[in-house]
Formats: C-alpha cells, structure tokens, sequence
C-alpha cells in the first residue's frame, strides 16, 4: 500500500493536512495592554512548535466532519452491557455550565463557594441514602479510582489492627476486570473464584480459601452475568465470618435504586459510576466520577478532603456553613482538588429530578427492558443464564450449526443495522459473549427493531454467514485490522518534512 | 420524574412476554426484607425547578469575571474559545462512549489520535497516551511506569518539593500498597543539587516540575544526564501553556512527561474534570497505562484509528495489567485538541507571550509597593511568589470583602516555613485594570 492510494481514500484528513504555512487564527486574542517587559533568556525558548496553521472554520468544519463518523446515544440504540448507555438529559449540560460553577476556582476560599459545597454535601448525603451507608467522598474520577480507594481503605483497615497477614482479595471469575487489576495496585493477590452453573458464586470454593489471609472480596451486583446472586447473604457472612471486609462494584447499580440497599445488605464499601446509574455523559470515553460510599467502620478511612457541616446554621431557616475536612485515617488524596465536580452537578441534577420515585421507576424499567429482551432473544440466541436478569444479560454470539460466525461478526453486522453493538466477549467466562443493556430510556419500539435486528442476523449467519464475516457494510469505514496497529504501533502523526 | 417512554400497554405486553404479572415480581430474587427500601429523598424537581435550583446554587458562589481571580497553583482561568463548546456539546461526541467499536467511532478515535500527536510535538516527546484524570494521576502513574520499566527491583523515587504538593500526595496514596519510597521533598527547601545526591542504583525515577510549583523555570540542562547515569527516569511535570515559549522537557531529556491539561480550552469547574496528558519516549510505549489510539489500516486499505496495545489493559491483563485505568477523559482531550488546532502554531506562542508580560508587569507593580517582595532569583513565567507584610490569609480576606478581588495562593498551607508568602498568577484573563487594583488593593491591605 503507497501512500498515495491511502491519502486518495482519506475519510477526513488530519488536522496537520489541513495546516497551510502562516495561517492563522487572529481572532481571539486582545492587544497586549500592558509595557512589553524583559524577555526570556533565548537558551530558554524553544525553537519550532510543530501546532497546524489552520483557520477556525477549518477547526470547525473539521471536527464537526470527525463528530458525523461516531454513533452515540443521541443518534441511536447503545445496548451495550455493563455501560449502561443511557438517555443523557440535556438540562444537565446547563447547569454544569453555569458561571457559578464553570468559573469557580478550586483553591478558593470555601466561604467563597458555599454553592458548591452545599451541592457536593447533598449528593454525599443523597448517594449514602441511595445505597445505605454511613459516609461518601466524591474523589475518585471514575469507576477504577473508586476500587482503588475502596481496597486502600480495607488495607488501612486491617493495617490499623495489626493484621498483617491478610493479603489477597476474592474475585469473582465474572467480574471486571478492574477488580482484579485496582486489587493488584493496592499490594494484594486476587484469588479468583469460579463461578456455578447457574452463574452465582460457588460456594465451597468460597468457603475453601476464606480464611484469616483474606482481606476482603470485590463482587458486582447484579453480578456481569446480569443475574442477582440468590446467594449475597450467606457469601457476605462467610467473608465477614473470616474477618474480611466486602466491597460491591456499583457498576450495576441501575438495576438496583430503591430496589436494595447494599449497605443494609452488609457491604462495607462501594462505589457508583455517575456516568452511568445518574446519567453523567461518556463524552466519548470520559471523564467519568467514580464516588464511594462507606459503612461505619470505614469512615475514618475514606479519601478526602470531603465536605463537612463546619458550623451549624444560626437561624432555623439559615444555611450551614460548609467546609472541607480531611477524615481522620483517610488513606489520602486521589487526584488534585475535589474530584470531578462538573460530574457532580450533573449527577445532582438528575437526581433532583428523579426523586425517590423516579428512581426507582428507572430500575423497574431497566430491568423490564432487559427481561423482555432476553426472552424474545432466547429462542434465537443460546442465554447460559436464562433466568430473570437484572438490568443487563449475556447471550452467546455463536451458533452451533455455523462455527465460524463469531460474536464480533455479529456485533459488526449489527452496525449495518443501525445499532451499536453489545459489550463483546465480556464477561470472559461466556464463549462468545454478548452482554446486552437496553436500559430504561428505551422504547418498546427501540426493543423490538433490535429483537427483529437480530433476529435476521441470525438467519443471515445461516444462509449468508459471508455478510456477517465481512461487516460492517455501511459504515464510513470497513473492518479494522487491529493487528496491524499493534505491529506497527503509530500513535502520533508524522510531519510531511519528518518522512 | 423518570426520562421513560413506556406506555401502559407496553408494559403490559412486555410483562406478558416475559410470563408475569406486575414489575414488583422482576425482583424476587432479592431476600424480601431487603426489597424496595424507602429513600428519603425530596420530592422530584420538574425540569424547570431543577435549573432554578442549581442557578441559586451555583450564585452563592463568587466567581470570576465578578471577580478579580489571581489564584492559580494548579488551575489557570484562561480564554476559552467559543469554538471548542460548541464541539464539545455535539452529542455525537459526548453521548458516545469508549471508541471500543472503530468502525462507528472513527471521529472520537481520529480526534484522540489529533490529541496524542499535538501534545506529543507540544512536549517534544515521540508518544502520548488519550488522556489521565489529572495532572496529579498522570504523575502517580508516571511512578508506575518507571517501577515497571525496573521490573520492581527499584523502589526510590526521589521528588522535588517543587512538585505541586497535591501531585506528590497523589503519588503517596497511589503506592501506598506496594512499598515504594518518596524521598527529597520533606524538607521543602531541597535544592537539585540536594535531590541529586540521594541518586542511588536503587532510584526508579527523579521528578521536577517545569516551571515549578513556585512558576520558577529551574535550570534543567544536565540533569537528565546525571539522572541517566544513575539508571533512573526522569520525569517531568509541565504546564502546556508555558510550552508555547520554552524549551520543551523531551529538548533537556525527560523520559516521561506529564501534567495538567486543563488550561488547554477546559473550564476552572472546582476542580474537574481535568485533563491529565501523559508523553514517553517510543521505549517506554508498552509500559504506559490507559488507552492509546493507533493508525491501521480497515479491510479495503484505508487509513483508519483504532485502540492498540490492548493487552496492556485491565479487561485483558486484569491483575497483570499495567494499571486499573479504564475511562479516560476522552471529551476533555477533545477540548485540549481542538484548542490547540486553534491557537495553532502561533496562537499557543501568542498566549504564552501575554501571560508572560502580564505576569511581570503585575510582579513589577507589586515589587515595588512597601512591605511586599517578589522572590525573583530565577526567571518565571506567569506564576510568582511575593513575600507580603502579614499573613496571606488576612491579606486574601480583605482583598475578597474590599475589592472583590481573589488573591493568590496561600503557600503556608503546603509549607509551613513560607508564612506571608502568596503564589500570584496572571494570564491573558487579567486586564491591565485589574493588576492595577490588585497592586492598589495590596497596597492598602499592608494598613487595613
């Protein structure tokens, strides 16, 4: 392949394609309105900064071209499992941008930001409610960061008592693959747990290695498999019975508002994903917010700074005032300043507008949603689990009687259909999983096209099984040879003159 | 109440599709005594109450422009072209979600791949990554990278005090498991010549911060060979704007590069979402966390994006993968692309220009008012440290309440040995009015 026959079939060119010497935007900058003063010594400067030199209707048209070749929610159906890609109401976008909130600086004094504390103070206390626990910090960025802190925590936990010796964490074979991998940051080794037949935890393998070197277990509710685990009571008891603390991956928690609470369940600590159960955006692969949420033994431990009630309001009808304050063992800070505030007015948001009702009328219909499309999949699609899911379930992208159509050709024909594909070969130990999330946002009608989507898939693989292999048909581009990127690994543009 | 579109007859087929009669019996799974608690949350907001809500919120607090904000240490209020919401609010864009399927997600991995080569050029480094939350994780994962690229087997990492206190705190928490050692910043008044003596065969990295904490801009030349010499890495945090006049840290031989991109076109927003932007040399390419887009090629030949080296990743590796990362900050890097393409080659020097004058006029004023120093004994860029006559808090509170004026950084927070001394940072956002009544303001806060 020259590169002449690539740039021929170009889709959109680089943003460096489209620079001109000395073009220029001149447009955003005033005149410099003071005295120029003594500049840099030269052996500090840089000599060339290799930025385009475009003009902003370039910018414009350019990214608005990149914006027509992705899918998203605002453009159609995302079943895509464990995601949860919901509707992203567009009130939330307005009210993160308010000047209030935009422009307020983190270092600020709080007296100068009591909007904003008073905001973050609420949705601590509204996320303790939500999943029955007893303290909240809105630190962590995202999911990961959140099984980070959670794990820290456990650690310090146990360190504070002396007990040293307990040094791996239980890991469910269904779950994330951040469970292991945050448990692996912390110092700990994962032991995995095989799963049972009918997709729960196995028991005996679990009672096997619960002993006084367990620090803790990480599991999802529902569990990857979109099943509730008919066991959480007795697995809860047998962990905390070997002294171990219990962490539960909120991934899942669309499935769960005002339907469970997993601190009455008896987890210790937990974190949600904003971005998905309260509808924070995914811009496309973030920024996400991760917050967690503590029993009562924890508290001392989380990550702070958090905010406090630092004085008590004078009148009845008066404001507290509210300040930051560092949780007395709290195993530190995760990021700079305060975490993702943006996400926390728009998770607040959408909470406000929901209410408990709202709430809970969300994980009826995300469950609906997904128990109605599981069983009009099932006589279609192998469902190894096919029980009454949660919010999600996972279907086998495979058929007996055409081995070497796969889940990938199934997803990739999915496109051509107009719908995103579901999450692929996760959880790892379905063959060839589809893991399906309509949530609650989803029409019947939505349902249905998809049902009927995959439904003449499946008919596809058997009659002309070379569509699906070949997919996608109709998107900008055709399938992508992943290896290739890995080979040649090329992850920054070159310059013409660097070639 | 609920963004649901089911219809009382659809939910009546669907239940009877799935063989049961209420929503209540999609739940029996779950032990009945745990089932359908209350939340005592307040009542639903419509969408309208929701936003006056928020509005009053959102104006107890002051901000700028109401304000005269001179607050930096971490988070800039530069100009925000107007180009870059009106990109950013495509929902085509910000309702997406990780570009895991490349053929209906080229614009977000093109675009990443756009953020990638201009902060990999912008740094002087041959490779970046999509993203990190923040500058302090980039940080905390750049220990990551050079424990890894040590197989371990090194375990020091020596730290200019410097380095943004957060960014170091960060790093603690991070590896606070796995028995890593963070020395050279205790004291505080650490020189490089201090840190470079605590070099040793067992140091996994050396890091500084270009320009520092302090907007000092150290001399760097020589370092990194002496840093080499000793086998570590060194890493590097730095401030994009500043890149658009000084020598980049990949020029004086930095082998990890990382930092805060948030001035790049993102808004102060409390402190996030941010942008963490994270720049190795090619070697170290496969030891880097978070996702990576490269250029490939789709079936019928065409140059496409794609995520790559992929096994590095917790959903493959799980436990042996190279970090928990998962999410990025795609739309963030979105925004930190689009500014650069904008400000461009000339645009980002011009910025940098104007902080930089801006800066040294507001540092000239103050230098010259009684009671007040500017520490200048190395070169700054927009950022200065001014010894003030009492207490920075007491100064802030009357500069607040008097002028409406937000004033620096009070650095004893993070050192208690620098009482009376503020971190005073200016950029394009500053009017020459404003720093004139900021020098004014402390003029008169000496006597009020």
């Amino acid at each position: 392949m020259t590169t002449q026959t690539v740039q021929a079939k170009v889709l959109e060119p680089l943003i460096y394609e489209l620079s001109a010497p000395g073009r220029k935007v001149d447009t955003l900058l005033p005149k410099l309105d003071v005295p120029e003063s003594e500049p840099l010594p030269a052996d500090l400067l840089r000599g060339s900064l290799e930025l385009p030199e475009v003009s902003e209707l370039d910018v414009v048209r350019h990214f608005v071209r990149l914006s027509q070749l992705n899918y998203a929610i605002d453009k159609g159906f995302y079943p895509l499992g464990s995601c949860t890609m919901k509707y992203n109401p567009k009130i939330d976008e307005d009210t993160a941008r308010l000047a209030g909130f935009a422009n307020l600086h983190p270092l600020q004094d709080p007296d100068t930001a009591q909007g904003a504390l008073a905001l973050m103070y609420q949705l601590q206390e509204w996320l303790c409610e939500i999943s029955g626990m007893k303290g909240c910090s809105l630190q962590p960025a995202a999911g990961a960061q959140g099984e980070l802190a959670g794990i820290l925590m456990i650690r310090a936990y146990h360190q504070e008592r002396g007990d040293t010796k307990r040094t791996k964490i239980l890991v469910p074979d269904s779950a994330h693959g951040t469970n292991p991998a945050s448990s692996a940051m912390a110092g700990y080794t994962v032991v995995t747990l095989p799963s049972d037949e009918r997709g729960d935890v196995d028991l005996n393998a679990l009672r096997a290695v619960a002993d006084e070197t367990v620090a803790g277990m990480m599991i999802t509710v529902p569990s990857t498999l979109g099943v509730f685990d008919e066991n959480i009571e007795e697995i809860i008891k047998i962990v905390h019975g070997c002294g171990g603390l219990m962490y539960m991956d909120g991934a899942n928690m669309n499935a769960m508002l005002g339907v469970i609470k997993p601190g009455a369940l008896g987890f210790d600590v937990m974190h949600y994903n904003l971005h998905k159960t309260f509808s924070t955006p995914h811009g496309g692969g973030g920024p996400g917010s991760g917050p967690v949420t503590v029993s009562e033994r924890l508290l001392p431990y989380l990550p702070g700074p958090i905010v406090a009630i630092v004085e008590q309001a004078s009148e009845p009808d008066g404001a507290p005032r509210y300040g930051f304050v560092m949780p007395e063992k709290s195993i530190g800070r995760l990021k700079a300043f305060h975490g993702n505030f943006g996400m926390h007015v728009r998770a607040y948001t959408y909470i406000a507008l929901h209410g408990a009702e709202g709430l809970n009328a969300i994980s009826r219909h995300a469950v609906l949603n997904a128990n109605y499309v599981r069983v009009r999949l099932a006589d279609a699609y192998k469902v190894p689990y096919n029980r009454m899911c949660g919010h999600e379930f996972v279907a086998e992208g495979r058929f007996a009687d055409v081995p070497d159509v796969h889940a990938l050709d199934i997803s990739k024909r999915l496109m051509d259909y107009g719908i995103h594909p579901p999450t692929n070969y996760f959880p790892l130990i379905v063959h060839e999983a589809l893991l399906i999330e309509p949530t609650e946002s989803e029409s019947k009608e939505t349902l249905d096209r998809f049902i009927a989507a995959m439904h003449a898939i499946a008919q596809e693989a058997r009659e002309t099984p070379e569509l699906l292999r070949s997919a996608p048909h109709t998107m900008p581009i055709s399938r992508v040879d992943e290896v290739y990127a890995a080979k040649h690994v090329i992850v920054c543009c070159r310059l013409p003159e660097a070639e | 109440m609920a963004y649901i579109p089911h219809t009382d007859a659809d939910r009546a087929a669907m239940l009877a599709a799935i063989g049961i009669t209420s929503l209540d019996e999609l739940f029996d799974a779950i032990p009945d005594h745990y089932r359908f608690p209350p939340l005592n949350l307040p009542e639903p907001l419509s969408e309208m109450e929701a936003l006056w809500e928020l509005q009053a919120l959102a104006s107890h607090n002051a901000v700028t422009p109401e304000y005269a904000l001179f607050l930096g240490a971490g988070a800039y209020n530069h100009y925000t072209p107007s180009v870059i919401n009106h990109i950013l609010m495509r929902g085509e864009f910000y309702t997406a979600y990780t570009p895991y399927q490349p053929e209906m997600s080229q614009g977000t991995l093109q675009a990443t791949f756009e953020w990638q080569s201009m902060i990999a050029k912008l740094v002087g480094m041959d490779a970046a990554n999509a993203s990190h939350y923040d500058g302090a994780t980039s940080f905390a994962e750049a220990v990551t990278v050079a424990l890894t690229h040590h197989r371990n087997k090194r375990n020091k990492v020596i730290l200019s005090p410097n380095i943004h206190p957060q960014y170091r705190a960060v790093a603690r928490t991070y590896h606070q498991g796995n028995g890593t050692r963070f020395v050279g910043d205790k004291s505080g008044r650490a020189t490089l010549d201090d840190l470079l003596d605590l070099l040793d065969e067992n140091t996994a990295m050396f890091a500084v911060q270009y320009p520092n904490f302090f907007g000092q801009i150290e001399d760097l030349r020589g370092l990194a060979e002496k840093v080499h010499a000793s086998g570590a890495l060194l890493c590097v945090v730095t401030n994009p704007i500043a890149l658009g006049l000084l020598k980049p840290p990949g020029e004086l031989g930095a082998d990890i590069v990382v930092g805060e991109g948030q001035s790049l076109g993102i808004p102060l927003s409390f402190g996030g979402p941010y942008l963490g932007f994270f720049a190795v040399r090619n070697e170290l390419v496969r030891k880097i966390a978070g996702r990576i887009v490269g250029e490939t090629i789709d079936s019928d030949g065409r140059r496409a994006y794609v995520m790559t080296l992929r096994p590095r990743e917790q959903d493959i590796r799980r436990e042996k993968a190279t970090s928990n990362i998962c999410t990025n900050q795609g739309l963030m890097a979105l925004a930190g692309c689009i500014y650069l393409a904008l400000m461009g080659k000339h645009g980002l020097r011009r910025v940098a220009e104007v902080c930089y004058h801006k800066a040294h006029y507001a540092a000239a004023q103050i230098g010259a008012l009684e009671g007040y120093r500017v520490e200048a004994r190395l070169p700054f860029f927009n950022e200065f440290v001014v010894t003030c006559p009492r207490p920075v808090a007491q100064i802030n509170r009357y500069l607040l309440e008097a002028h409406q004026i937000i004033g620096g950084y009070d650095l004893s927070r993070d050192y208690p040995d620098r009482e009376n001394q503020m971190l005073i940072a200016v950029t394009e956002m500053n009017t020459r009015a404003e720093i004139d009544a900021l020098a004014r303001a402390l003029d008169a806060a000496r006597k009020a």
